[in-house]
C-alpha cells in the first residue's frame, strides 16, 4: 500500500490537473501551460509562505512549479487545515470566494485558497502550503512516493 | 388489595425502597402548579432518549462496523423487511434530540434555570450536552458514506491541531494512518457501549440534582418560599399525576411531528441525513459541497470563520464551553426574563439570531459576504456571555412577586 505510483504523464495536456491515490492519499498532478508558469508570481502579494520556509520542501529554490520538472507540479491533495482534498479551479475570473481570482485550489471544507502550485493564501484557517511528496521524473514516467536521489 | 399481594408487596418494600421511591420522586414530588411549554422538551428528550436505544438496539442486529460498513446499511435499507423504518427512526430521532435538547437549553437561558441552587442541574445538562456532541458524530460515522468519511476527517484533524500532541493523538484515535474500517470498529464500540452508558448517568445524575431543589418556573419566583404545615409548597402539584398527564399532551404532539418526518422526510431536505452520505466512502474525493448536519453547523461556521488553525479549534471549543459559566456569569437578582430588563431581552434577541445565522451559514457554502457575517455572529455569540455579567448587574429589574 506504501509502494510508490508510476504515472505516464505524457498524456496530460497543458493545463490539466490528474489525481492518483498514493498512500490512501489524493496526489495532484498538474501540467501547467506557458501562461500559469509566467503569471505565477503574479498573486505573491497574496501568499502567506510564497517560499514555504515554514515546511520541509524538498525540492525548494529547483523550478517555480516546487517539483523536479518546470512543467508540472506534484502535491499531495490535502489541505493542511483538517485534511479535505481542496478543488482545482484554474480558471482566471472572479469567484464567488475571491473576486480577484488567478486560478489555484479552493478547499470546499473550510474556505482555504491556495495558488496553482498549492501555496496558501493569507487569511484562511489553513496554516502552511500544501506538501510535495517525494518524486522523479524519468522522461514522461513519474514516479510519486521514491526520489532515488534522496535516499 | 388481596392479602397475598400486600404481602408479597410489603415483602419487597421491605427490601427495596419501592413506595419510598414512588413518593418521593412521583406522588408526592412537588412541581410548580403554573409552567408553560417551554417545560415540556426535558420530557421530550427523555421520550428520543428511549426511542434512541431502542431503535439503536435493533440497529446494531442489521449493522456490522468495518469496511463493509456502507454495504450493511444499503442491506438494511434495501432487503431488511422494515430496516429503513429502523435507520430512519434513529436518524430522526438524532435529529430530534438535538431540536428538543437545543430549546431546552434556550428555556434555560429564558428563564434563568441556571441560577442559585441549580448550578449543578445546568452543568450535568452541558455535560449530556457535550457527551450528546460526541455521541452524534460517531454515529453520523458509521454509514461510512463520503459525509461519514470527510466528517471524520475535520473532526479528527481538529484534534490534530493542538500543540504537541496533535499528531500523535489523531493517529491513535484512528488506529490507523488514514481513516479505515479500524477507526469505524472504534467509532462503533464508543457510540453503541461506551458514551450510551456515559449518557444514561449523566441524565440519571440530572435528574437528581433536579429532584434534590425542585423544577424552576417561568416567573422565578422560589415556590419552596411558601409551604404548608407539612413543608409542601403552597404553589406546587404532586408530579405524578399532574404533570404525567400534562406532558403525555405533549409527548403526543412530538410523536406526530416525529413520525412525519420518519414516514416522509426522513433526509429532513438534506439537513437530516446529507445526500452524499448516499455514496460510499472515497478517500481521494471531497464532496463539492461540504457541511455538517445542521445541529453541529453554527460551530462549523466559527471554525470557518478564524482563519488560523487552532484558533479555530479553541473559538469551537470555548463557544461549548462557555455554556457551563453561565450561572456565574449571570449576576442579576431575578431569574427570569419577565423580569429582567431591557438589556437582557436585547442580549438574548440578539443570541438567538446569531446562533440561527451562524446555523445556516455553516450549511451554506463560504463566501466573501458569508464570512465577514459569521465573523460578526461569533462575536455577538460570545458577547452574549461576556458581557452577561455587565449587562445583568447595571440593568433595572422588575420586582418578582411572592407566589406564583
Amino acid at each position: 500500500m506504501g509502494a510508490p505510483v508510476i504515472v505516464d504523464v505524457s498524456k496530460l495536456e497543458p493545463g490539466q490537473q490528474i489525481q492518483v491515490g498514493w498512500r490512501k492519499q489524493p496526489i495532484f498532478v498538474i501540467r501547467h501551460t506557458k501562461e500559469a508558469i509566467n503569471n505565477i508570481e503574479s498573486s505573491l502579494s497574496k501568499l502567506a509562505d510564497p517560499k514555504s520556509e515554514s515546511i520541509d520542501e524538498p525540492y525548494r529554490d529547483i523550478n517555480l512549479t516546487r517539483s523536479k520538472s518546470s512543467e508540472f507540479t506534484i502535491l499531495v491533495g490535502v489541505c493542511t487545515h483538517l485534511g479535505c482534498s481542496p478543488k482545482f479551479f484554474p480558471e482566471v475570473e472572479p469567484k464567488s470566494w475571491d473576486a480577484s481570482w488567478t486560478g489555484g485550489y479552493f478547499c470546499p471544507c473550510h474556505g482555504s485558497m491556495f495558488d496553482l502550485v498549492g501555496r496558501v493564501f493569507k487569511g484562511v484557517p489553513a496554516p502552511t502550503n500544501m506538501k510535495v511528496p517525494p518524486h522523479n521524473f524519468k522522461g514522461n514516467i513519474l514516479t510519486i512516493g521514491e526520489d532515488e536521489e534522496m535516499s | 388489595m388481596s392479602d397475598n399481594l400486600t404481602k408479597v408487596f410489603n415483602w419487597i418494600n421491605h427490601r427495596l425502597p419501592v413506595q419510598n421511591t414512588f413518593e418521593r420522586h412521583l406522588s408526592k414530588h412537588p412541581v410548580p402548579k403554573k409552567v408553560n411549554f417551554w417545560y415540556l422538551f426535558g420530557a421530550l428528550a427523555a421520550v428520543v432518549l428511549v426511542i434512541q436505544i431502542v431503535s439503536g438496539i435493533w440497529l446494531i442486529m442489521l449493522y456490522s462496523p468495518g469496511e463493509g460498513a456502507f454495504a450493511s446499511i444499503e442491506y438494511m435499507m434495501r432487503d431488511v423487511d422494515y430496516g429503513w423504518l429502523i435507520r430512519y427512526m434513529h436518524t430522526t430521532g438524532a435529529s430530534m434530540f438535538f431540536a428538543v435538547v437545543y430549546l431546552h437549553m434556550f428555556r434555560g437561558l429564558l428563564y434563568g434555570s441556571y441560577q442559585k441552587p441549580r448550578e449543578l442541574v445546568w452543568i450535568f445538562g452541558c455535560t449530556i450536552y457535550l457527551a450528546m456532541m460526541a455521541e452524534g458524530f460517531l454515529g453520523y460515522v458509521l454509514p461510512y458514506g463520503q459525509m461519514s468519511y470527510w466528517g471524520a476527517q475535520v473532526i479528527i484533524s481538529l484534534f490534530g491541531a493542538l500543540p504537541y500532541i496533535g499528531e500523535s493523538l489523531e493517529l491513535w484515535m484512528r488506529g490507523d494512518y488514514y481513516i479505515s474500517g479500524i477507526t469505524i470498529n472504534r467509532f462503533f464500540a464508543l457510540h453503541v457501549v461506551a458514551l450510551p452508558l456515559v449518557l444514561i448517568a449523566l441524565v440519571f445524575l440530572h435528574l437528581v440534582a433536579l429532584h434534590e431543589v425542585g423544577a424552576g418556573n417561568p416567573e422565578g419566583i422560589d415556590i419552596e418560599a411558601h409551604t404548608d404545615e407539612d413543608g409542601v409548597p403552597l404553589d406546587s402539584v404532586p408530579f405524578f399525576p399532574y404533570k404525567v398527564l400534562n406532558a403525555l399532551v405533549g409527548i403526543g404532539v412530538f410523536l406526530t411531528v416525529f413520525t412525519i418526518i420518519m414516514f416522509f422526510f426522513p433526509e429532513g431536505g438534506g439537513y437530516f441525513i446529507e445526500y452524499a452520505n448516499y455514496e460510499e466512502a472515497n478517500p481521494l474525493v471531497t464532496p463539492d459541497h461540504i457541511a455538517p448536519v445542521w445541529y453541529y453547523s453554527p460551530y462549523y461556521s466559527m471554525l470557518r470563520a478564524v482563519p488560523d488553525k487552532l484558533g479555530g479549534f479553541a473559538v469551537m471549543g470555548a463557544a461549548v464551553a462557555i455554556f457551563f459559566v453561565v450561572p456565574w456569569l449571570d449576576k442579576s437578582k431575578v431569574a427570569s426574563i419577565r423580569y429582567k430588563g431591557v438589556l437582557s431581552k436585547i442580549a438574548l434577541v440578539l443570541f438567538g439570531i446569531s446562533f440561527l445565522t451562524l446555523g445556516y451559514l455553516g450549511t451554506v457554502s463560504v463566501t466573501e459576504h458569508r464570512k465577514t457575517m459569521s465573523i460578526i455572529c461569533t462575536f455577538i455569540y460570545f458577547g452574549y456571555f461576556l458581557l452577561m455579567p455587565i449587562y445583568t448587574s447595571i440593568e433595572k429589574t422588575k420586582p418578582v412577586p411572592d407566589r406564583l
